[in-house]
């Protein structure tokens, strides 16, 4: 926690100088009912009329600097908030480009997005009613009881007692309400739940014309929801009548005592008055209070899902070492006894696996889902460091490249075709950002995306919506392709990527890589026997261990697995017309 | 001018239904109205009673300690029943506002079960989703919370001026004529905020879709090295929000501040003409004291009183969100006369269908197809061809436009829906599965299935042995998006579920991928388990089953373009036989 204080750096003097003027506000404002108790005991019983001017004119002093002070303590709360808030979405924004891929298996992309927006909104919002709230209001509590004190110490019992009662009085109530919230709160879930399900399910549903038994679970929820919320109802219904109660009895208990002490003139009719006021200032201030905590749980429990990721080290920093050339006749890859284990998996996910790629080979990985080679893959761009073994690019241990080189060494098509907002033009250019229309457009022919690219009103400069809605799964994944091949770069990586392609232009992709990158080192990563079988090698992947590696001809002689895979899609007629 | 109007028009008619929404509960209205009158008349009572005790405590020796005393207990009396009434009123709210969310949420959740499905396919989830939930809570608050705070809003108001007006009516001219300033004041400047505010949601929106796709890419930014070109990115929007969010939270807490100084003001002035009065005796300090609590008070009901208009604007918008999913044209229902198709041979013919999804957009013009009781129909072409169309078709889940569809010889729309999709099986690439057990899954189609059935079924459809293996076998729970099976176990449980249903006809979806290859084998043998005779609709991806099939029907662009045996087609050489063949492209 006390790691984000860090980012008010640069704000330290709007940060003390905000509450310092909501004190100094909060002052001005305790000294009004002393100033009317003066009118009411020295003005009006004595006809002091210059006197109550004066007193009137000390009020609207007091309020002009009230006002004055309380706009000072807002413009600097307000800088201080947004200024910390700035800094520290900056820093968690740079934060989480250092992560490696383990950190962000580990915390999950999508609560990182929540952290970044929601979360520090959270913060800054918890800073700014903090700097302007939170202290102020138990500043009144206090304050009103030290006034009460100076104008009568035996009285100033009651005030503390009372204080101490309306404090109890909210505390057990949140105490008693709050896990009831939590409770109607994921009653709430699973009423969202449910109306997702049935709507996202509706075939299924209708499918087995089920709609009477959905509609009699909803109702059922939402019954539970109801009674929970009512039952916290109950609870919270007491806040405001009760702390009403106990401070209109102490206004009774300062008549009554208070009466005693007029009656024997330590204390004037005025400062009854001003007493009274001071309770209702307690009570305000202590319900404030108790909508603050709220607030500021809220933003405590933010700020730690902040500072957990900012306290997440990166385990793999950047080398940054200076451009490597190749070794002479090296293999473009090679994996040497590579074995993998995720953190915090209890088993390996890939074992002693050995493979060599020269420049310009094709590499066919298959075998079904969880069996690794997704894993793999991802170590040749160093996106994980092998457990054991060793990974070289071009004779060199990826672990000694700067990532920049590596990044340019390797182009990575990932399973997911993701777009981003922008033009295709913008998007060809995530590996190259100055990369030529020629180069782009180059890269859109391997990828066969050309012609639909052509075909779009304003080609290049055609829009991409989020995540690449507009474009078919089929399109997507071209243009993902070809977003890889726009650098040209010496090792690319095809992670199942043509999987919404259908056949033909499976194949024609295939050609098309093959003519038009001479000298590229392509892995072609496929559940489909069809995607691999014309590479140079392949490597068949069983539960993380190498089942086979070899041609498709000579996989087909002698890899079970390889042969099942095969068989479960082609017909032995047809398995033997691809030889 | 007339779009206002017609605006005020369309909340009349929204609010019209809001009240017929209530109107089981107004015997619990009226009784809030009257709590809420009993609590604003006697909390206003209270500050006149503490003013004449203050009246009873003048000086030494000047106490009346027995008036003060009778007056003590009219003022615990005044208190507890302010007390009593606010908790009751409290009570009686909440009743009613979570009485009258359970009943609508309800009734839209019944009525989204009849939607038709061309709706449900053109809107997204997330829309319906808040509609059902956030929408109906933001009603429900703002617009029975809203609605007994402009109550007794106006109830204050109105107590205060009259008791005001009876102690001493030249102050209390002074506090009305001056009070509305204050919501002038506050006024003004909400106004002049709200286009900060704007420019601050936009700018807050705006950084909210960058970070959500670059951080939620996390793992491309690092792939690509696009780590500088990000933070660049982010960080001019970071400072224009920084910019403007200052701007937006300052002014906007300037309202807070400046009503309380035009408060204090009115205070002060009140303080010093009562306090002339005072002199004069035409008031007392007792009077003087409830006056300054009025006058300290009176603002409240006002700034209440705007605030919840804007809440109850809000309210309504969102209940008409609501009323606007209601209003949506259910599906047409089952003919009064509808038979109940019973399970049969399952022969399904389409005679001349005709269908599109939009009226001017032709796809099937004149379909006809004869699948004889026991047939497989494979369905292949290129994604996106249509073929979802015809299951679309056949389980009705749209209307057919032209021609007709029968099943055992009966027209689909003269059976009843549900009977109709009774003699159906469907296993879809998209497998939908409830949070709930296995067990529960698998019974979805016959809720009354014993757990031996179950497990028949289940070993029918190559489940049994994973899900023996789960943690707490049957009885595990799947989670919302079955997050922890994988996705062809969750094909398996999809096709055991109608395996226990035991239809005569099946829409099967091959997966094109993402199986492992030991489940795909038994994914496989289950659907031919499955299929044994019955009558069956392929959308195959997998070419041994496309080659046993009864007949080929090869889909582009939503039309049927080629149909035979795969010989025949094969021997046609058209558009199959180029999609065959490029299987074995040699490269």
């Amino acid at each position: 926690m006390h790691r984000l204080l860090r980012y008010i750096r640069g704000y330290e003097k709007e940060t003390v100088i905000a509450p310092l003027f909501k004190m100094l506000e909060a002052c001005f404002e305790l000294l009004v009912p002393i100033v009317m108790a003066t009118i009411i005991d020295e003005g009006i019983r004595n006809a002091d009329v210059p006197m109550i001017w004066r007193q009137c004119g000390l009020l609207v002093l007091l309020a002009v600097v009230g006002m004055v002070c309380s706009l000072t303590a807002q413009y600097f709360a307000a800088k201080s908030a947004l200024g910390f808030g700035t800094a520290l979405r900056r820093d968690l924004f740079a934060h989480i480009d250092t992560l490696s891929y383990t950190e962000l298996d580990n915390i999950g992309t999508p609560t990182l997005v929540t952290r970044m927006t929601s979360d520090i909104n959270q913060v800054q919002n918890g800073l700014n009613m903090t700097l302007r709230l939170l202290l102020r209001c138990p500043f009144i509590v206090i304050g009103a009881i030290v006034m009460a004190f100076t104008i009568s110490p035996r009285l100033t019992l009651w005030f503390l007692l009372i204080t101490a009662v309306i404090s109890l009085i909210i505390y057990l109530i949140m105490r008693a309400t709050v896990p009831m919230y939590h409770k109607s709160q994921s009653t709430l879930d699973r009423v969202t739940l449910l109306t997702r399900e049935n709507y996202v399910g509706a075939r299924v549903v209708r499918a087995f014309a089920r709609q009477q038994d959905e509609m009699a679970d909803f109702a059922a929820t939402n019954d539970r929801l109801r009674d929970f919320q009512l039952a916290a109802g109950r609870i919270s219904a007491l806040m405001n009548p009760l702390t009403y109660l106990v401070v209109n009895l102490g206004v009774i208990a300062v008549l009554w005592y208070g009466g005693r002490e007029v009656d024997t003139g330590t204390l004037t009719q005025g400062e009854i008055t001003a007493l009274i006021n001071y309770l209702s200032q307690i009570l305000l201030n202590l319900l404030r209070v108790a909508d603050l905590v709220i607030v500021a749980t809220r933003a405590i429990a933010s700020a730690l899902r902040v500072t957990e990721v900012l306290n997440t080290p990166c385990t793999m920093p950047d080398p940054a070492a200076p451009e490597l050339a190749g070794v002479a006749d090296s293999d473009a890859v090679s994996l040497d006894g590579v074995s993998f284990t995720y953190n915090g998996a209890g088993a390996p996910s890939l074992e002693n696996i050995t493979l060599h790629a020269a420049p310009g080979e094709t590499i066919g990985i298959i075998g079904g889902t969880g069996s690794g080679k997704t894993t793999l893959i991802d170590l040749i761009p160093r996106f994980y460091d092998a457990t054991t073994g060793q990974v070289s690019l071009f004779g060199h241990d990826v672990r000694v490249y700067s990532f920049a080189q590596l990044r340019r060494l390797v182009g990575i098509v990932p399973q997911k075709a993701v777009l981003f907002t922008g033009t295709i033009r913008d998007n060809m250019r995530w590996a190259k950002p100055d990369a030529t229309d020629e180069e782009i457009w180059t890269a859109l022919e391997i990828a066969q995306a050309a012609d639909f690219v052509r075909e779009k009103p304003g080609g290049l400069d055609a829009p991409v919506e989020t995540a690449g809605r507009n474009f078919s799964g089929g399109q997507r994944q071209r243009l993902t392709i070809a977003r890889a091949l726009v650098p040209m770069p010496r090792i690319l990586i095809l992670d199942d990527s043509a999987s919404a392609l259908d056949y033909a232009t499976d194949a024609a992709l295939r050609s098309a890589i093959k003519e038009k990158t001479r000298g590229m080192t392509v892995f072609i990563v496929s559940q489909r026997a069809a995607s691999v079988q014309r590479a140079d090698k392949i490597l068949v992947l069983d539960d993380g261990s190498a089942a086979g590696l070899g041609t498709h001809a000579g996989l087909l002689k002698s890899c079970d697995v390889y042969r099942e895979i095969c068989l479960s899609q082609l017909s032995k007629e047809e398995v033997s017309r691809t030889l | 001018m007339s779009k206002k109007k017609k605006l005020r028009k369309a909340d009349a008619a929204t609010i019209r239904r809001v009240m017929d929404l209530i109107r089981p509960y107004r015997l619990s209205v009226a009784a809030t109205l009257v709590l809420a009158a009993v609590t604003v008349i006697s909390t206003l009572y209270a500050p006149v009673l503490t003013g004449r005790g203050v009246d009873l405590i003048v000086g030494p020796g000047n106490v009346d300690f027995t008036s003060l005393l009778t007056l003590g207990a009219q003022l615990v009396a005044t208190i507890l029943i302010t007390v009593v009434a606010q908790w009751l009123m409290n009570l009686v709210n909440n009743r009613i506002t979570f009485q009258v969310v359970r009943d609508i949420r309800v009734k839209a959740f019944e009525h989204m079960q009849v939607l038709p499905l061309s709706y449900m396919d053109a809107h997204r989830p997330g829309d319906a989703i808040s509609r059902i939930t956030t929408d109906v809570e933001q009603f429900s608050d703002g617009l029975l919370m809203g609605f007994t705070q402009l109550f007794t809003g106006v109830l204050t108001i109105l107590g205060t001026l009259g008791i005001m007006l009876v102690i001493e009516w030249r102050i209390a001219l002074i506090v009305v004529l001056l009070t509305p300033l204050s919501i002038f004041v506050a006024r003004f400047i909400a106004e002049h905020t709200y286009s900060m505010f704007k420019v601050q949601s936009e700018t807050r929106a705006e950084m909210t879709s960058l970070v959500e796709e670059l951080v939620g890419n996390e793992h491309l930014v690092r792939a690509f090295g696009y780590e500088s070109r990000a933070e660049e990115r982010f960080e001019k929007i970071n400072l224009d929000l920084q910019r403007c969010g200052v701007r937006a939270v300052f002014y906007s807490s300037i309202s807070n501040p400046a009503t309380r100084f035009v408060n204090s003001l009115v205070y002060a002035a009140v303080g010093v003409i009562g306090a002339f009065l005072a002199i004069g005796g035409s008031i007392t300090v007792g009077g003087l004291y409830a006056f300054l609590n009025y006058a300290n008070q009176y603002t409240k009901p006002f700034n209440d009183i705007s605030s919840v208009m804007t809440e109850l604007q809000n309210a309504l918008a969102c209940a008409q969100r609501v009323f606007d999913l209601i209003d949506e044209d259910p599906i047409r229902p089952d003919a009064p006369d509808a038979k109940v198709l019973p399970h049969g041979a399952g022969q399904v013919e389409f005679d001349h269908v005709k269908f599109r999804y939009v009226p001017d957009v032709p796809l099937i013009e004149d379909m006809c197809l004869k699948a004889e009781p026991g047939q497989r129909i494979a369905l292949v072409g290129p994604t996106g061809c249509g073929k979802t169309t015809l299951v679309n078709l056949l389980m009705r889940f749209y209307e057919i436009n032209g021609g007709s569809l029968r099943v055992d010889g009966e027209p689909i729309d003269q059976v009843t829906r549900d009977s109709l999709r009774a003699n159906f099986g469907m296993v879809l690439q998209e497998t939908w599965l409830k949070a709930g057990t296995i067990a529960e899954n698998i019974a979805y189609g016959k809720p009354d299935a014993t757990r031996e059935e179950i497990i028949a079924a289940a070993k029918q459809a190559r489940a049994h042995s994973f899900i023996c293996r789960m943690p707490n076998g049957y009885d595990t729970v799947i989670t919302e998006d079955g997050g922890n099976i994988s996705q062809g176990q969750k094909q398996l449980l999809c096709i055991a579920r109608v395996m226990l249903r035991r239809p005569p006809i099946l829409i099967l979806d091959e997966a094109t991928s993402s199986i492992d290859t030991r489940t795909e084998i038994l994914v496989q043998s289950a659907f031919e388990e499955l299929m044994k005779g019955r009558t069956s609709f392929i959308v195959a991806h997998r070419l041994s089953t496309i080659k046993n099939a009864d007949c080929i029907l090869v889909m582009k662009a939503g039309n049927i373009i080629e149909r035979g045996t795969h010989e025949e087609l094969l021997a046609k050489g058209g558009f199959y036989a180029q999609l065959y063949q490029s299987q074995f492209a040699k490269s």
